[in-house]
């Protein structure tokens, strides 16, 4: 059962070859078997899932077939779940159980998914190696001594190991596709504002985006059907009709105009990358696409400037964690300043003290404008240059990222080198843009992904690409070794 | 712009972050190379371009000014480290 | 030295919406503690602003009023910094592109010379929460039912050049959005919060002075007497060879005198930007027609009107136009007995005095406006005289009848207009003091003068004072002649 998708889970429980709390049992035993290997789940919610996994089973028994009715997901630990501990991977919302509902588990649960847990993550979504958390690092299924990448790494891996068909995760610079592309799966980063961002807990509120990962284009957009949609209670979130995604995938690709950057290309890609995606783009072409050069000028300028939005929003978003109304509050604080310090200071990983500082520093008197100011001005150059891509080109292709999973540990004493990793995935987050990465080979028999990119809420025409792609290939149905 | 101990001193004590004193070197070390990745935007020519706030050019929605809400004080006060007659407690606060 | 005042003011009124600015939380003064605290107001993780489309509405309104700019975006920005009332860690405020921008509002001063205090903007932000520091055992206790009430904060250009010339703009401030229904001006519930800037200059100097602000003053009172205070400590500070620190200032109304607030001296970095959870919001032309069709007469309007329509002095018109539940009184006590300068009179008068006496509003007044029209309408048609409705009016505000004409029919009190009954009691008097009367036609015009009130008294008497006082000049004059 643990390897079926979505969408033949919905078939088999549609044809009651198995019920939804048989499905989950037996991928909750599987997570308490492989689990600590991989150090995916932060919390696993047994009797929570029971309960929902019936509540489906009856729901279906009284006439319902929803897709997703009895699907078994988990969720990101950065979605609020009420009465569950909500924790971004911190130490500082470790006892943190969440009042509410984030708007996209609501609409999973009214769907019928059966939530298994909460899965690991870089602390507070800063990182793309999941080495930040406070409950240890994740390990990559595919060479449990490399890194699953970040920071959706829970949910990467979770996925990846088959302990569950698909699960949420969030997208600021490339949290979703990049550990997908080091995993083997294919994640999708919808338009900004397609999703709700409420109960998200936010990392950089301009750039954040909820996503599916799963081991399909199909599934990705099943779950992104469900996920996406107008919800009043987030002033970012756009109100406009959420596609047929599932119709949208069998779209024959002729015509299909393809855009691949000159810049994509340089000298950083390790050449079997390059490959890769080569060998992607000549099945596209049989398929009916026809491919030419585009130039995205700005996009060496996107590193610089998505280091100092996102920080600096982050340094704003996360004072809240003060130790007063929630969380981790220090020992016997002696005064104010102590409590803030110490609560905050304990509270934190080294990661994300950085960010918080250099986000201060940012947007600190006499540096606004050569910081957060200039880097907003590149942001419009960077969209700028998609939207006149987009004028030529239906989509944008590329490697999602610029080499296969490293090993723990290696970038980890160098920020800087773990920064570089985001280099093809961060302007889709600064101009808004969708962002697909979907498996395309393997490098050392680590997984490689390649990334396509569209005009904004084209989610359809990226699970499009990618499904037809993946109806000509088997990258997608690999499955690592020992799970 | 390389920043001394002290200027990293300023910026945890504005973000309110408890540094150890054995940290700091470490941490001015690592601010001043993601600062110095930061300062290559310097490079870019961005005279006459309009800073981007939010992807979309959006605007706000307005909501109906209804009261939506009710009395939740036990659930969310069940979560507080310190809480007495209703009042979050925190060390004196001296005005 | 002759030494110059600069000031300029900073006033917050808490817009009076129904639910918060940016959460639907109520905004209800003295609920129990947390009770209106959403997971918005608490700033939980994961938790976003919606922005209250009133709030919008209450700022334009005010925009409109003092002729201002009001740009077509308007921008939230955040201020951030650390205190236990803020539970974000910053607060949501506008910054460079504020709701209103520059307008002005015209004062009255004591001499009743009017001023233009120019008005540099007004924008919209969310209130903090309140800390109580009555002991928790060394603690202090935070209560965020107030955090996210909508702010509307009023910064005046330091156009003001007196105490006096202060108070005055706060109550015109006051006066403003109470009339315009944005808020109610209650300073002892801190709907209306003023910070003061102050400064000194030599006369004659360009440079502003290093200022002080004392914050928070929550009565024209202590607006008065904080900035007084604060004026002379500056200069004996500069006088005695001292400078004057820019810093927070709070006024102590118990001792009378401003001290420094030592915990927030230290510069804040707020380190303004853009608010990422909320968009540019917009006012298109049809939304400002729509408020401007719905704003009430200003007062300036109000008070031009009077003096024009009902003929009242500057003076008179512009206390009747104080405010518009006056205003409203007033023109209300005018429609029925068709008299502006008596229904001015009478409000001004005598119900002035009774209100102030027992302390009341005018909208708790005894004497309802109708009631006060009808009796002066009786006045007018001759039923009683000016002293007897003194005596109608005592009766209406003790609750003795309904209205002027129940009373004066209960207690008899119409006024003999009948000459031929004024002619008997008079002819009755002067007979009762002949001795007088031959006195009277002996003396000269200054004497019969002094005599004459005499006379007009017991005539007064012998009705009962309900002898139409002007009928009895005329009647007895006639007589007396002989």
């Amino acid at each position: 059962m643990h390897r079926l998708t979505l969408a033949q889970i919905a078939r088999g429980l549609a044809a009651k070859d198995f019920s939804a709390v048989e499905l989950s049992e037996a991928l909750l035993a599987r997570i308490g078997q492989f689990d600590p290997q991989l150090n995916s789940f932060i919390t696993v919610t047994a009797d929570h899932a029971r309960a929902q996994a019936q509540a489906a089973d009856a729901r279906r028994a009284a006439g319902e077939n929803g897709a997703l009715l009895g699907a078994p997901i988990a969720h990101k630990d950065l979605f609020c779940t009420q009465g569950v501990r909500t924790s971004c991977a911190s130490k500082i919302l470790d006892n943190f159980v969440s009042p509410y509902d984030a708007t996209v588990v609501e609409k999973l649960a009214a769907a019928g998914c059966v939530s298994l847990g909460k899965l690991n993550m870089d602390e507070f979504a800063m990182g793309s190696a999941n080495e930040s958390s406070h409950y240890g690092p994740v390990r990559n299924p595919w060479n449990l001594e490399c890194v699953p990448g970040g920071s959706s790494g829970g949910s990467a891996a979770a996925v990846a190991a088959r302990l569950i068909p698909a699960a949420t995760g969030s997208d600021t610079g490339g949290s979703i596709r990049q550990p997908a592309a080091l995993t083997n799966l294919t994640g999708i980063k919808p338009t900004y504002g397609r999703v709700s961002r409420w109960g998200m807990i936010a990392y950089a509120s301009s750039l954040d985006q909820g996503g599916p990962l799963a081991r399909t284009a199909e599934d990705c957009a099943l779950l992104l059907g469900a996920m996406a949609g107008f919800d009043p209670k987030d002033s970012t979130c756009v109100d406009q009709p959420v596609d047929d995604y599932l119709a949208a995938l069998n779209r024959p690709l002729a015509g299909l105009r393809i855009g691949l950057p000159r810049e994509y290309f340089g000298a950083g890609l390790d050449p079997r990358l390059s490959d890769a995606v080569m060998a992607c783009v000549e099945v596209l072409k049989k398929l009916g696409a026809t491919v030419k050069e585009i130039g995205l000028p700005n996009m060496q300028h996107a590193i610089p400037a998505y280091y100092v939005i996102a920080p600096a929003e982050a340094s704003s978003n996360l004072s809240r964690f003060d130790g007063v109304r929630f969380g981790y509050r220090c020992e016997n604080p002696v005064n104010l300043e102590d409590l803030y310090k110490r609560s905050r200071g304990e509270g934190f990983g080294a990661e994300v003290k950085r960010r918080i500082m250099v986000g201060t520093y940012a947007l600190s008197a006499g540096y606004y404008d050569a910081y957060y100011l200039k880097a907003q001005k590149i942001r419009r150059l960077i969209r700028s240059d998609f939207i006149g891509a987009f004028q030529e080109v239906d989509v944008i292709l590329g490697p999602t990222t610029p080499n296969p999973a490293w090993k723990l540990g290696e970038k980890s004493s160098d920020p800087i080198a773990a920064y570089l990793e985001d280099i093809y995935t961060i302007t889709a987050n600064l101009a808004g843009i969708p962002g697909l990465s979907m498996p395309a080979g393997f490098v050392d028999g680590l997984p490689v992904g390649v990334q396509l990119l569209a005009p904004y809420f084209q989610e359809g025409r990226l699970l499009n690409v990618a499904h037809q792609y993946q109806q000509a290939t088997d990258w997608h149905q690999r499955a690592p070794e020992g799970f | 712009m390389a920043l001394e101990r002290s200027d990293v001193e300023k910026i945890a004590h504005l973000a309110r972050l408890g540094l150890d004193d054995a940290e700091l070197p470490r941490t001015t070390e690592t601010l001043n190379d993601i600062l110095g990745l930061i300062d290559r935007m310097q490079a870019v020519d961005t005279h006459g371009i309009e800073p981007l706030a939010h992807p979309l050019e959006a605007t706000q929605r307005l909501r109906p000014d209804e009261v939506t809400e009710s009395n939740r004080r036990d659930a969310y006060q069940a979560i507080a480290p310190a809480v007495e007659n209703g009042l979050y407690l925190v060390p004196k606060v001296i005005e | 030295m002759q030494w110059e005042t600069v000031i300029g003011l900073e006033i917050h009124a808490q817009l009076a919406t129904r639910s918060k600015i940016f959460s639907g939380s109520a905004t209800t003064f003295g609920a129990e503690p947390n009770t209106q605290a959403s997971l918005i107001d608490l700033g939980m993780p994961g938790t976003l602003p919606v922005l209250n489309e009133e709030a919008v509405r209450m700022a334009v309104k005010f925009g409109l009023a003092i002729e201002a700019e009001i740009g077509h975006t308007n921008v939230f920005a955040r201020k951030n910094y650390f205190y236990p009332d803020l539970p974000k860690g910053y607060q949501t405020s506008q910054m460079d592109k504020p709701i209103v921008g520059k307008g002005y509002l015209d004062i009255t001063l004591e001499d009743g010379t009017v001023k233009r205090i120019g008005i540099t903007r007004a924008h919209l932000e969310e209130d903090a929460g309140k800390s109580l520091h009555e002991d928790f055992h060394g603690m202090s206790g935070i209560d965020l039912n107030r955090a996210g009430t909508p702010l509307l904060e009023i910064v005046s250009e330091p156009d003001i050049c007196s105490a006096k010339e202060a108070v005055a703009y706060v109550k015109a401030i006051h006066a403003l959005v109470r009339y315009l229904g944005i808020c109610d001006g209650n300073m002892a519930e801190g709907s209306l919060r003023c910070d003061c800037n102050v400064s000194v200059r030599p006369k004659g100097q360009e440079a502003f002075g290093t200022r002080a602000e004392i914050k928070n003053v929550n009565s024209f009172r202590f607006i008065e007497r904080a900035i007084n205070h604060e004026l002379q400590r500056q200069i004996e500070l500069i006088e005695d060879g001292g400078k004057v620190v820019q810093e927070t200032r709070l006024y102590d109304p118990n001792k009378d005198e401003t001290r420094s607030m030592r915990s927030k001296e230290e510069a804040n970095d707020y380190r303004y930007f853009p608010c990422p959870d909320l968009l540019p919001v917009v006012i298109e032309p049809g939304f400002l027609d729509e408020v401007r069709a719905g704003l009430p007469e200003l007062p300036g309007e109000k008070r031009a009107r009077f003096e024009h329509e009902h003929g009242l002095s500057a003076y008179d018109a512009n206390v009747l136009s104080a405010s518009r539940e006056l205003a409203d009184y007033f023109e209300q006590v005018q429609q029925v007995c068709g008299d502006a300068k008596l229904a001015a009179n009478w409000v001004m008068g005598e119900l002035s005095s009774l209100l102030n006496k027992d302390n009341l509003e005018i909208d708790r007044s005894p004497v309802s406006a109708a009631q006060l029209g009808g009796m002066i309408l009786r006045i007018k048609d001759n039923t009683i005289s000016g002293k007897i409705a003194k005596m109608v009016f005592e009766a209406l505000a003790a609750g003795e009848g309904d209205s002027a004409d129940a009373i004066i029919e209960r207690k008899g009190l119409k006024q003999v207009t009948d000459s031929g009954a004024i002619e008997a009691v008079l002819d009755e008097v002067l007979a009762a003091n002949a001795a007088q009367v031959e006195q009277y036609r002996a003396s000269d015009e200054a004497k019969r003068a002094k005599m004459f009130g005499f006379f007009v008294g017991q005539a007064m008497k012998a009705s009962k004072g309900k002898a139409n006082p002007g009928q009895v000049n005329e009647l007895l004059k006639k007589k007396l002649e002989g």
